[in-house]
């Protein structure tokens, strides 16, 4: 590249997949930068990162645009292939990144059994609340009241508290930030791809041109200050009912513990029934 | 650890494991052993009559020879996983019956798309929805064609015992691994569940194959690419610092997306197929009997070829002059071949678990004048003998 960039992220990207595909004012983007800073503090090499998504805006954030190994899959099953995908290279960091829709929509199943399974994949669920792609139609995340394009009066529908369920199914790490907590947002990463185990980062983001529109939002600065303003602390939250909750964004870490991991005890089983060490281990990473 | 199969240690401990010699076993076992020989190391599953037992014997077998097994939360997430799995470099398998293969058809696509080499066993069941869940039939002949959507090539591949579905899984996967393609196994409960003696064999005189890799970084950039003009990329797995994309949106050659040139998607639909069609001499494979002198000929697949071949014997023993076809590879389907054979007849019959599908296949081939003629059966019992000799009959004297 003979146009020198002064955005240090830069050289975690694919250049030639160069501007993205979404929109101004976007949340992903803000992720985008989080994960590379998260990557580049830890000092990771990508050459150790397999990525992968699923269908819609979110699932674009790291790909193609992050520099790894990337595998842009199928609406939903993200996580059911990066399964396949972490057996296989237990020594390699996997990530998803993805959408509310896209995880916890079409794919909660395999979300919910991954971290019941505690397989070490990191997954990056940004929520926005709607699915963006396909034109603002209400999504299993959507507030309640909130109008989107299949709501167009008021989401009679209530949502779903991801970060919560997933730390109840047996997830190593769970946290939820949103994107005006950036520096927060780029700490819990850095901890959920060192975790051994499953690790969730919620990441509440932006869509103000399919959800903030419709919902007097229209600014991206509206949004995040709609972030701040209702974002509470989960030592806080921790004493509040659910109905003083309605509506608010509870942040923070939900779970941070050591369960045994699945790719660790698939080994040691193997380990166990083969009673030595197979070919090739020598040459092993 | 990524086995390939074929390491001197893996050779070494499949022949302690199982020692060359008969052995008695059921049709899904043996699928499941062939499996192992051809190198499969990784099996994602989810439970289902007819197909369990391939489950149940690869998690039992599989970690043996240092093999994965994981059994998932459904049908989808299974395929998605022995695919990504694929990307890694392990070969791959999953095996499901009608209402899971059903749910598999979206990312059958993308294995198709993406050119992963998987093998997908279909052990088919009596259909439609949950149908007779515990009796084997033949319906899905036309799903495994055109199940997924959109213009695709698909191999299928259809054993006729329990030691036809050894070497026959294992010639799934050697097809699979040379082209880049899903391999169906379009299996039924019958044979599934049948226990028959079958013959397992020295490791070393199982001929298996392995995708080809980029030989240098350069070939690495074009994972969908045709860098050698065998039309068949070869495979950049992920963790050798390929920084490898791979999508099920259109891409190109370097597995970019780009949705919006024509050209591209033209280069890259006909390219899947054309690489299909290249090699369709080594995979086509069929069975002929009595071929060479007959007016009536019998073409039947799967469960329904032996009590074909049985009504053959037993007609041609009555001095009727028929033959027999029996396509192993069931799509691509041979209508070259089939083309020839029905010029020599004045009658085709086409005895089937099902209300006639193969059948439509060879009608493409068939002229006006030739009688064409089903033998098609439904509700779990397989065709007999007699039930066959006696539509065998019918035409020699009509």
């Amino acid at each position: 590249m003979a146009e020198k960039t002064k955005y240090k992220m830069a050289r975690y990207l694919r250049k030639e997949a160069l501007p993205t595909a979404l929109c101004p004012g976007c949340g992903g983007g803000t992720v985008l930068n989080a994960f590379a800073n998260a990557i580049d503090q830890l000092k990771l090499d990508p050459r150790d990162l397999v990525v992968v998504s699923g269908i819609g805006c979110s699932a674009w954030i790291a790909s193609p645009y992050f520099l790894a190994d990337t595998l842009h899959t199928t609406h939903g099953r993200a996580i059911a292939f990066a399964t396949g995908v972490k057996v296989g290279l237990p020594d390699k960091k996997v990530v998803v990144i993805s959408g509310d829709g896209d995880l916890a929509g079409i794919g909660g199943n395999h979300l919910i059994h991954a971290a019941r399974r505690n397989i070490d994949i990191t997954v990056i669920l940004v929520n926005n609340f709607i699915y963006g792609m396909t034109g603002g139609q209400v999504a299993p995340t959507t507030p309640f009241g909130a109008r989107t394009t299949t709501t167009p009066y008021r989401n009679i529908e209530h949502p779903l508290n991801i970060a919560e369920v997933i730390a109840e199914a047996g997830a190593s790490y769970v946290a939820r930030w949103t994107t005006a907590h950036v520096y927060q947002l780029i700490e819990s990463m850095k901890k959920a791809l060192q975790v051994k185990g499953f690790s969730l980062v919620e990441a509440i983001s932006q869509c103000p041109v399919q959800f903030g529109r419709r919902n007097k939002m229209k600014e991206p600065a509206e949004m995040l200050r709609w972030f701040l303003k209702n974002s509470i602390p989960i030592s806080k939250a921790k004493n509040m009912s659910r109905e003083e909750l309605e509506g608010k964004f509870v942040i923070g870490e939900f779970v941070n513990r050591q369960r045994p991991e699945f790719t660790e005890e698939l080994n040691k089983l193997i380990e166990e029934l083969t009673g030595q060490s197979g070919p090739g281990d020598e040459n092993a990473d | 650890m990524i086995i390939r199969g074929d390491e001197p240690e893996q050779i070494a401990l499949l022949k302690k494991l199982y020692p060359k010699g008969n052995y008695f076993m059921q049709g899904d076992e043996a699928i499941a052993y062939g499996a192992i020989f051809a190198g499969c190391r990784f099996y994602a599953g989810y439970p289902i009559t007819p197909a369990s037992e391939i489950a149940e014997t690869m998690a039992r077998e599989l970690p043996k020879v240092r093999g994965y097994y994981i059994q998932m939360e459904d049908e989808i997430g299974s395929i998605a996983a022995i695919i990504g799995a694929s990307w890694t470099g392990l070969k791959s398998m999953t095996a499901t019956s009608g209402p899971g293969f059903s749910l598999m058809m979206e990312n059958l696509g993308y294995a198709i798309m993406t050119e992963t080499p998987i093998v997908v066993v279909d052990v088919q069941r009596s259909g439609p929805s949950t149908g007779q869940a515990t009796k084997g039939a033949q319906g899905d002949f036309f799903q495994a064609r055109w199940g997924t959507h959109g213009d695709h090539p698909i191999v299928a591949i259809s054993p006729i015992s329990v030691e036809d579905s050894f070497w026959e899984t294992i010639r799934a996967f050697n097809i699979s691994e040379k082209l880049r393609i899903p391999v169906v196994l379009l299996t039924d409960g019958v044979i599934g569940h049948a226990r028959e003696q079958i013959r397992i064999p020295d490791p070393e005189e199982v001929e298996i194959v392995y995708r080809k890799l980029p030989k240098n970084e350069e070939e690495a950039k074009y994972p969908f690419g045709d860098v050698d003009g065998s039309l068949v990329p070869p495979m950049p797995l992920f963790g050798h610092g390929y920084f490898t994309h791979v999508t099920g949106s259109t891409h190109k050659e370097t597995g970019l997306r780009d949705v919006y040139t024509p050209e591209v998607h033209i280069k890259l639909v006909n390219r899947l197929h054309k690489k299909v069609e290249k090699h369709e001499k080594e995979i086509e494979k069929w069975e002929e009997h009595f071929t060479d002198d007959m007016e009536i000929l019998v073409i039947s697949w799967g469960v329904s070829a032996r009590p074909s071949f049985g009504a053959v014997l037993r007609a041609r023993e009555e001095g009727i002059k028929v033959g027999l076809f029996i396509p192993k590879t069931v799509h691509p389907f041979p209508g070259r071949r089939v083309k020839e054979l029905a010029r020599k007849v004045r009658a085709i019959l086409v005895p089937e678990m099902n209300l006639g599908q193969l059948i439509l296949e060879v009608q493409r081939y068939v002229n006006d004048d030739v009688i064409l003629k089903g033998v098609n059966k439904i509700g779990g019992v397989p065709l007999t003998v007699e039930e066959i000799l006696r539509e065998i009959r019918g035409v020699w004297d009509g």
